[in-house]
């Protein structure tokens, strides 16, 4: 998946998490937290539904670079190079 | 009885197969109309079941519908339409002094299912299992859910009787108002049972489930053709209050819960005892001070199993065989809503306190003889004129007995 792919990816994911929330205007360098209703159970979604889709395991002390979608794309990227998009 | 001791219903909020308001569901019950439709579950070939059409969004946002289970959208639409029902300035209501009390057959079971589904698509890889699963199965869910919806901070637990929930829940708000623990309690039942295939594949094996060509003709109770019972979910909740309450706001009062009883067989897992649930329903009658004959009506319980239906109609008999009350049966209508039947039954009862009149027992066509039911109301409503007493029964496996006696307020 190219760095794109990956960004759409995990818009989806949040689209699902957070069905009643608009993300069209959702800015790449600012906290998730910062622009949407998201707490610790719904930040875990975006780990297992990763896990599900991917089964890329993202562990504990990395979910810290889960914070922007820049960084979560940046994160992803090299982990994700080899996977094609899920149907 | 001291008036503090005096608890009447002020608000009711309802799902149903039939119906998502009570106007919408009594006017179905009489117009003979089921909520009885095939259904699609897991596992299973094609089955029946009475399925529910309120409009989850109405109280709750998409991210809160996903998060939560189908029993707490059940429980936050009932409570939330029961709460609107009763007047209550909700915004002054002092919320740590209100109570959420709903019976529940059993929860957990549609997320455990669920899950496993889910983790079966992953080769049961564990690390895929939902970190949602533990506060969506914990057994308090449905109650807690209306907290969090409505911001209750007062008590909250679910009742787990079996099929004998509905009344227990009404029960136990009564009794934390008597105990002046609470000042309303939000109180009833709630059922999300269909939506695993345990329950439908479980009373497939016991030979209990119904099937008909007809979904609307399948749910039989009394009935010499009945072949099992229509899984149904829903729910009842009522707003509570003690008398002077209610009367010090003016609030429109449906009716007086004036005598209580639950006990227990202690003679079989899944068979009823018909002489502890004419026991149940005796005391009832003690504690409300009334006598069989002051009964007009009795919302029996009967599910269309053989078995249930031949035990109760012997305790009807022991109990109301001298009397002129009728009896009738809304399963008939909406199959067996579990944890919400005891209250959808009640609830669907009530409107005949102000037009005396009685709904039906349908799909009533060739009466079990083994059923000896004096005055079973049949296929068609009946009108008394005046009703005053209901006598409301609810019985559960393991051999749990519940029975709730409303009468007409007047003052």
């Amino acid at each position: 998946m190219t760095g794109e792919e990956i960004r759409q990816v995990v818009l989806e994911i949040l689209e699902r998490i957070a069905p009643d929330e608009d993300l069209s205007d959702l800015d790449d360098a600012v906290a998730f937290r910062e622009q949407m209703e998201l707490d610790s159970m719904d930040f875990l979604d975006i780990v297992l539904e990763l896990r599900r889709a991917y089964r890329i395991q993202i562990d504990e002390k990395d979910y810290g670079h889960l914070t922007t979608m820049t960084t979560t794309v940046a994160y992803l990227e090299p982990r994700l190079k080899d996977v094609s998009v899920a149907g | 009885m001291a008036l503090n001791d005096r608890i009447v219903i002020t608000g009711i909020g309802l799902a149903a197969p039939n119906g998502n308001s009570l106007a919408e569901y009594r006017q179905n019950l009489l117009d003979g109309k089921s909520g009885v439709v095939n259904y699609e579950t897991r596992y299973m070939p094609p089955v029946l079941a009475g399925v529910c059409n309120f409009d989850e969004l109405r109280y709750q946002t998409r991210r809160d519908v996903r998060r939560g289970t189908r029993a707490g959208s059940v429980a936050v639409y009932c409570a939330n339409e029961a709460i609107r029902d009763s007047g209550l300035d909700w915004e002054t209501v002092e919320k740590s002094r209100v109570g959420v009390y709903l019976g529940i057959t059993e929860h957990g079971n549609v997320e455990t299912e669920n899950e496993i589904y889910e983790i079966s698509q992953f080769d049961y890889d564990t690390k895929v299992w939902s970190h949602h699963h533990n506060p969506r199965t914990v057994a308090n869910n449905p109650a807690g859910e209306v907290t969090l919806n409505l911001r209750i901070t007062g008590p909250h637990l679910t009742v787990g009787a079996a099929c004998a929930a509905g009344n227990a829940g009404f029960i136990h708000g009564l009794q934390m108002l008597k105990l002046e623990e609470v000042d309303v309690a939000v109180a009833g039942g709630v059922s999300e049972s269909i939506h695993t295939f345990g329950i439908f594949a479980s009373f497939q094996s016991q030979g209990a489930l119904a099937a008909h060509e007809d979904p609307t003709k399948a749910s039989r109770p009394f009935d010499s053709a009945r072949n099992g019972i229509v899984v149904a979910e829903g729910g009842g909740i009522c707003t509570l209050e003690r008398l002077p309450d209610a009367l010090k706001r003016g609030a429109t009062i449906y009716g007086e819960i004036i005598g209580h009883a639950m006990n227990s067989d202690a003679s079989d897992f899944v068979l009823p005892n018909f002489k502890r649930q004419a026991e149940c329903m005796g005391l009832a009658l003690s504690r409300a001070g009334i006598t069989p004959h002051d009964v007009d009506l009795v919302s029996s319980h009967a599910t269309a199993t053989e078995q249930g239906d031949i035990g109760e109609a012997a305790a009807l008999q022991l109990v109301f065989g001298e009397t002129n009350a009728v009896v009738n049966n809304t399963k008939s209508f909406i199959g067996h809503a579990m944890g919400a039947a005891g209250a959808l039954e009640l609830l669907g009862n009530l409107p005949s306190f102000d037009d005396g009149v009685v709904h039906a027992t349908i799909n009533l066509d060739s009466p079990d003889q083994r059923c000896q039911v004096s005055h079973l109301v049949v296929n068609e409503p009946c009108d008394l004129r005046s009703v005053q007493h209901i006598v409301n029964n609810s019985f559960g496996m393991l051999g749990i007995n519940s029975v709730l006696i409303v009468k007409k307020f007047d003052g």
